[in-house]
């Protein structure tokens, strides 16, 4: 059982074969177009001032994060990571929301108590990262546990960059996923910089993938531009889990195309790398894919768009109402009452 | 009710909440087919299968993280750290991401952590630890200590129940070593209520775990002080209260712990006494604890290590004549 390097995918023949129609592809094309939309408006309200702290986006992840997301079952789980806003997106969050978090606002979903993208709504199946990278992977391998003890058919997937691969939760996590047979998928966002440091000094096998035999599970390597290829895999590996065949490791190669976050202006990525990539963007890709494979129209396209746009004023708009939190909330939540837990989770 | 070892009443307290609640497991590094080291998960395995009683691989991250993932999916994990020691394996998964979750993202996260703690049989730097005030600095944990067999049921009990991440410090020096009689029916000991151990006049202990024992001790030996001892059962939250009326009644303190002295807990109630009680007090406070070293293994050393009956004597007497 070695890495295996997954093909791209060819034809709409070959697309509905995985289970998705027309109407799904135009969906995965505007939950991309919607992704980037929501991280370029973040970088204009940063500009004007109005995100306290830093700001991060997942530039050049789009395809790897929405493909994953629409593979995901309704009931399944994930705990998404700074540049998988894709997934929120895909699995249903309001933009305004989002916009909301990113100003410390309190309709955001941690109420101003966290920033940027440490967040996520739990009635969408999403577990908020930490920042201490891959600590959620631990916790996604614990959701499986939860799956398994209850016998419910469900799948967690856990998130994690090439970087974080160096940190022993992820060993830990897959170590005990894998005696288990847990169903759990790792989806790995190499986009091959960790702040300023390259994959050679972060792992020294070819591929991140080529970790999983060690783990006694599947390892898979795929291009994280292409939206299609990422949705194919990770639906293999999701039923795979679901079925009982046990984890997988899923690794989405994308390059990131922005600093570490707005402060980093990535000198150290060289020039070259930027534009090779800028080539290989992932929206580009599938709407040149989506014109010539399922005949999407001009129409079709800039309805889309206009779509987004008119969802994002509005957002805008609505985030900006909405208040700063008071300082007496500094305090709200900090220990959960018995009353948190009446909720259909923990009954 | 029957007289039952500390060990015996946590163990009945999770066998019966764990008959009562399917939610409930535990997992932890052989908890299952062993029974786990000291034993308190013995035969828990055969009677609830090997997916409630679950064998982890030597992976305190992943035990720790993994329960919190579970809790989030509706369950009740309680996770054995083998020794308290190696909870330092598992700080982030407790630190960064149980404890500030339902505060940042509004899920709480309901666990327990039995931490097999202190020292007193040549355990030496790895196996004697008593980690409770590091936790106790972190908001969102809660830390429970408790020294007699009716409390550790009832605060294991409460530990389950409650919705937050518990620590729940059980101190190996007891677990055969103290008896009494235990309610043999599922009850509570509510969390962040102190205990009266013995009621006295003269000087206040306030103390936690095993050395309750010792402070009674000491406390037996003397005939002319009247010593009241004030026994916490929960680090985090504590009961303040308590604390403050035997303080304001005895007007002497003493904070007794086996945990080094400086950044303990003692300091934290010293402090909060000098704040809201310093007009009641007729001398210093005074704190007999571990002196800031490692716990060492040879027996001489040890014993200058872990605070011992006639330090507690020695400590009583000077306050009693100040």
């Amino acid at each position: 059982m070695a890495v295996r390097e997954a093909e791209p995918v060819a034809s709409l023949s070959e697309v509905k074969e995985a289970g998705l129609d027309r109407e799904d592809l135009l969906q995965i094309y505007r939950n991309m177009v919607l992704t980037r939309g929501i991280e370029e408006r973040g970088h204009i309200l940063y500009r004007q001032g109005k995100i306290p702290g830093s700001f991060y986006t997942g530039r050049g992840n789009e395809a790897s994060a929405v493909g994953v997301a629409t593979a995901m079952g309704t009931d399944d789980v994930g705990t998404p990571l700074h540049r998988d806003m894709g997934v929120h997106v895909t699995r249903g969050v309001e933009p305004w929301r989002v916009l909301a978090q990113y100003m410390g606002r309190r309709d955001g979903p941690t109420k101003g108590k966290d920033g940027n993208v440490h967040m996520a709504d739990a009635r969408l199946g999403l577990i908020a990262m930490v920042s201490h990278l891959p600590a959620m992977l631990p916790v996604a391998v614990g959701c499986a546990l939860a799956f398994r003890i209850k016998e419910e058919p469900r799948v967690a997937v856990g998130w994690f960059g090439e970087g974080a691969s160096a940190r022993g939760d992820t060993h830990e996590a897959m170590t005990f996923a894998g005696t288990r047979r847990l169903s759990v998928v790792f989806v790995c966002d190499n986009n091959q910089w960790a702040y300023s440091t390259p994959t050679h000094l972060e792992y020294a096998t070819e591929h991140v993938a080529d970790r999983a035999v060690a783990y006694g599970f599947e390892g898979v390597v795929v291009d994280g531009t292409d939206v299609l290829a990422v949705y194919r895999e990770a639906k293999r590996a999701i039923e795979k889990a679901r079925a009982g065949g046990g984890p997988t490791l899923l690794e989405c190669q994308t390059l990131r195309m922005e600093g570490h976050a707005v402060h980093d202006d990535a000198f150290y990525v060289p020039k070259e790398l930027f534009e090779e990539w800028a080539k290989r963007d992932p929206l580009e890709r599938f709407r040149l894919w989506l014109q010539e494979h399922a005949n999407m129209t001009t129409e079709e396209d800039e309805e889309i768009s206009a779509g987004v746009k008119k969802l994002l004023n509005d957002a805008l708009q609505r985030a900006e109402e909405s208040p700063l939190p008071d300082p007496s909330e500094l305090l709200e939540g900090v220990y959960a009452t018995p009353e948190d837990l009446d909720t259909p989770h923990h009954k | 009710m029957a007289e039952k070892t500390y060990l015996q009443a946590i163990s009945d307290g999770l066998r019966q909440e764990m008959r009562r609640d399917k939610r409930v497991y535990v997992i932890g590094e052989d908890v299952g087919v062993y029974g786990g080291a000291f034993k308190v998960t013995l035969g828990f395995q055969e009677e609830f299968g090997p997916w409630r009683v679950i064998d982890a691989p030597l992976a305190e991250a992943a035990i720790v993280g993994s329960c919190t993932g579970a809790a989030l999916m509706g369950l009740r994990p309680v996770a054995e750290m083998q020794f308290a020691d190696f909870v330092s394996c598992a700080w982030d998964q407790l630190v960064t991401v149980a404890a500030k979750q339902r505060w940042r993202a509004g899920t709480p996260v309901p666990i327990v952590v039995r931490c097999p703690s202190g020292g007193g049989f040549s355990g030496g730097p790895f196996h004697s630890q008593n980690p409770e005030s590091s936790f106790a600095h972190i908001p969102g944990l809660k830390v429970v200590c408790p020294a007699t067999p009716e409390d550790a049921k009832g605060l294991i009990v409460s530990a389950i129940e409650d919705p937050n991440p518990v620590l729940y410090m059980e101190h190996k020096h007891l677990y055969r070593r103290i008896k009494a009689e235990v309610p043999d029916e599922r009850y509570t000991v509510p969390i962040g209520k102190a205990r009266v151990h013995r009621e006295g006049d003269d000087v206040t202990v306030v103390t936690w775990g095993a050395m309750v024992y010792t402070a009674e001790e000491a406390a037996k030996q003397l005939d002319d002080v009247s010593v009241e001892i004030i026994d916490l059962r929960s680090i985090l939250p504590w009961d303040k209260q308590a604390v403050l009326e035997s303080a304001r009644k005895t007007s002497k303190v003493l904070v007794l712990h086996e945990d080094t002295r400086t950044g303990g807990f003692g300091a934290e109630i010293a402090a909060t006494i000098a704040e809201e009680a310093f007009e009641d007090l007729d001398a210093p406070l005074k704190r007999i604890t571990a002196p800031d070293s490692p716990v060492p293994f040879s027996p001489p050393l040890e014993k200058a290590y872990i605070p011992q009956v006639e330090d507690v004597v020695k400590g009583l007497k000077e306050l009693a004549e100040y």
